[in-house]
């Protein structure tokens, strides 16, 4: 009998384990552009995004709530890159200011509901029993509403305005947070090192929070990135109900709402570029946060 | 010679009646078809053209009902001519112009085939003057200057003034002034608020609550040979887009309100002949209304400076390319004698020829107020045209000399709610009138306490002095000066408010629609009757 000894060559290295703890963050970001060229391209319009909201006053071109009625609804051209509106205020200055409403709108609804979402959706897996079974049939009745109902009600009590369309996103968006990540925490809960802490006498809000919550961060953060798309789809279709953010606040749903209905045909450019703006905004964001789940998710990391 | 001329003159004048008579015989009205028209508005809030205010009451119910007089319904747009509907004749004047003494047909009959007499007159408008306790009579300020209204006999109704008034008349004309059946109204004062019966040229046939409202021809109606339609179909849409498409596939013939030039041109550019255009001033705009019971508005200075700002005689004819607004005008309307020029305009706040001059008096007058960052929210109704655009534009002008405004718009409930609750800082109201009554339309400017539905809640006796001093003037060329007075008190020295340009209404029509002439108001000219399709 032969026993033959496998060539070193043909032979794989043991995989390093801590390997991509090692790996330097330059090298992350050009392996998740290698892995990922779309959620790049979406990293990128995000980014974009952020900085035309963040830097829109030395970005645009003309006060955005101008009216100039030597300008009414003039063709994209030199001076009005995307042209002006009715009220003769330049496109582009407002596309530009409007991402500083979607970004805040849409960041804001989605961090804080979905921090409230994952505090609460712990909370009740941890606390399990008569709580979670009360909590969790609340939050049925409040997802049998789609998004943009509850936030059309809730904007009904309250009102319009930014804050308080911030707020209207934000509450439909708690209970779908809370549903998933409550699911990761009942997993959680089942470790030893949380019935450790709770031997040790640690209160209930240290477990859930410095013990649970960083557990289910993954997800959590996965969730938060659609909520962000989810929030600023919300805000615009606000805005164009006329129930959103007011004129003459740039934003890109109130601006499709002012142009869409009466100059479809006589000057398109005002309701096409807010449309593509929303278009490339949710894509972007729904696009990078594919490829952050499949970047997060050890099960789907590798393929 | 003469014989030759005479015959030269009658041939002449028979060739020109000729002339006349042709294209009027190539116009006869035709019988027959079915108006189908849309209502801007999701539903009337009552059929009770008494309580209501409001054209989505009185364009789906007036061709259901009767009134005692009206604008001539082939010339609508007269603010001086009124002819019978319910009664016989004009009355002429008694008692030093304060006896008004009606004679009332005797062949009408309400749809339920009971006889129409004086008494129905003279009770209907005896609850619209002088409403019972639990009912509501939204008109009761425009017949202050009604002493009594008797009714001696069945054919005749007396109205009795305590003084002659040139306002009394168009009053009289208000296309809401309904005329009920006693017997009902006695049983239920509030019957006509949810149900429909009159003797007006239709018929009630079927209402869907928010779909649409239908009436057949009334064949007993006593102007012979009126209703020319077989009936009609009055659809609720508040969308435009939804009315415009309707009008444009010939779903619907026309909207009664008014579009936005917009809208008129995309319509004329697609349907080309198929539809026609009528236009006109409109007796209705939006004005500014500051509430005085909030700092800083109870400080003329603040009011004036928002005044000020507001560049009107560049704004208008701007505005009136996306909206229907268009003259800008004083507290009258300006189709009327009443009404300043625009000489007479620019001696006033807000209406100053030079802007940067108005402009740097209005940042003076905000600084001597100690309200140079002032901020502020500004009420406004969710109704596009042009209530948004106005707000807008007002906000844009405003921001010229510093002042940041956020625009807080809220449908029509909770802005009538915060106009009668005071809880706003500034509004976009809107003063809407039927027929053209100046002496009565200026009302609106009076403190609450005298006018209701003025929302300034500011007290001011020598507004109300003035006011009456107006309205008790008969001489045309005194009550101008008195009103003159009573303006600049109200627009200028007070700034008790901002009135922006005055709406223009705008109204496409099938061209197959024939017989209906636009007015200066929406309210006006409602019942159908004289409307036949050319098909």
């Amino acid at each position: 009998m032969t026993v033959t000894t496998p060539d070193r060559a043909t032979l794989a290295p043991p995989k390093d384990e801590t390997a991509d703890l090692h790996r330097s963050p330059w090298r992350k970001v050009r392996d998740f552009i290698r892995r990922q060229p779309l959620g790049t391209v979406g990293l990128v319009i995000v980014i974009i995004m952020f900085l035309a909201g963040a830097l829109s006053p030395w970005i645009a071109p003309f006060d955005p709530e101008e009216n100039d009625f030597t300008a009414m609804m003039q063709a994209p051209g030199v001076l009005h890159w995307l042209g002006t509106d009715q009220l003769g205020r330049d496109i582009f200055s407002r596309l530009v200011y409007g991402a500083r409403t979607a970004m805040l709108v849409g960041f804001s609804a989605a961090i804080v509901g979905g921090l409230i979402g994952l505090v609460l959706g712990v909370a009740s897996a941890y606390f399990g029993g008569w709580f979670d079974l009360v909590f969790q049939r609340v939050l049925d009745v409040l997802m049998a509403f789609p998004l943009i109902i509850l936030a059309l009600a809730v904007v009904a009590v309250f009102g319009t305005g930014v804050f308080n369309v911030i707020v209207a996103i934000t509450i439909p968006l708690i209970p779908r947070c809370a549903r998933v990540v409550r699911a990761s925490a009942l997993a959680v809960r089942e470790i030893p090192y949380v019935d450790a802490a709770r031997a040790l006498g640690f209160s209930h809000a240290r477990i859930v929070l410095r013990h649970m919550v960083p557990n289910v961060v993954a997800p959590f953060l996965i969730l938060l990135s659609a909520f962000v798309g989810q929030a600023i789809l919300a805000e615009a279709s606000l805005s164009y109900l006329g129930l959103g953010v007011q004129e003459p606040v740039p934003a890109w749903g109130l601006m499709l709402q002012g142009g869409a209905e009466e100059y479809a045909t006589t000057a398109p450019w005002i309701a096409v570029f807010p449309g593509l703006a929303i278009v490339m905004a949710v894509l972007g964001i729904s696009l990078f946060g594919d490829a952050l789940r499949d970047a997060i998710d050890p099960k789907l990391r590798d393929r | 010679m003469k014989p030759k001329t005479g015959l030269w003159a009658a041939a002449g004048l028979a060739m020109m009646a000729m002339l006349a008579v042709a294209p009027a015989s190539a116009q006869a009205p035709k019988r027959g078809g079915t108006l189908v028209y849309m209502i801007p508005a999701d539903a009337p809030p009552s059929f009770d053209g008494h309580r209501e205010t409001t054209f989505a009451t009185v364009h789906a119910t007036a061709p259901f009902y009767s009134v005692l007089i009206r604008v001539p319904p082939d010339n609508p747009a007269s603010t001086t001519e009124f002819v019978c509907d319910l009664c016989v004749e004009m009355p002429k004047p008694t008692d030093g112009g304060k006896t008004y003494t009606f004679k009332i047909r005797t062949d009408v009959k309400f749809h339920d085939g009971s006889k129409l007499t004086a008494k129905d007159v003279g009770d209907s408008w005896n609850r619209i003057v002088f409403p019972p306790a639990g009912t509501t009579s939204a008109r009761v300020s425009y017949y202050e200057m009604v002493e009594k209204i008797e009714v001696p006999d069945d054919e005749t109704v007396v109205f009795r003034l305590k003084y002659g008034t040139t306002a009394f008349l168009p009053a009289l004309a208000d296309p809401f002034t309904y005329i009920y059946k006693k017997e009902i109204l006695d049983k239920d004062p509030h019957w006509y608020e949810k149900n429909i019966m009159g003797s007006g040229p239709f018929k009630f046939a079927s209402y869907d609550v928010g779909q649409s409202i239908k009436g057949v021809r009334n064949p007993d109606y006593y102007h012979k040979g009126q209703p020319y339609l077989d009936g009609f179909e009055a659809i609720f849409a508040d969308k435009q887009s939804v009315r415009v498409e309707a009008v444009r596939g010939d779903r619907a013939a026309m909207e009664f309100r008014g579009l936005p030039p917009s809208a008129r041109d995309q319509l004329v550019k697609e349907a080309g002949s198929a539809v026609v255009v009528q236009d006109s001033d409109w007796n209705c705009g939006n004005i500014v209304t500051f509430n005085h019971k909030r700092k800083p508005f109870d400080d003329v200075r603040v009011r004036r400076a928002l005044q000020l700002a507001v560049d009107q005689w560049h704004g208008a004819p701007a505005l009136s390319k996306i909206a229907n607004v268009r003259t800008v005008g004083g507290i009258v309307f300006p189709g009327s004698p009443l009404a300043a020029t625009k000489a007479e305009l620019e001696q006033m706040a807000g209406y100053w020829p030079d802007i940067e001059k108005a402009r740097a008096e209005a940042r003076r007058l905000l600084k001597e107020a100690g309200q140079e960052n002032l901020k502020f929210e500004l009420t406004n109704r969710n109704v596009d045209q042009p209530y948004k655009f106005v707000g807008t534009w007002l906000i844009g002008e405003w921001k010229k000399i510093g002042v940041n405004v956020e625009q807080k718009v809220v449908p029509t409930g909770p802005w009538f709610q915060a106009m009668r609750g005071g809880t706003f800082d500034v509004v976009v109201d809107a003063n809407c009138q039927s027929v053209v009554n100046p002496v009565l339309d200026t009302g609106k400017f009076l403190p609450k306490k005298v006018y209701p539905e003025s929302y300034g809640d500011y007290d001011d006796p020598k507004s109300v002095e003035l006011y009456e001093k107006m309205t008790h003037e008969t001489d045309p060329k005194l009550q101008r000066a008195a009103m003159r007075a009573y303006e600049i008190h109200t627009l200028d020295t007070m700034a008790h408010g901002i009135v922006t340009p005055y709406w223009y209404r705008i109204i496409v029509a099938r061209s197959y629609v024939k017989g209906w002439k636009i007015s200066p108001s929406h309210y006006l000219n409602q019942d159908l009757a004289n409307i036949w399709l050319d098909k």
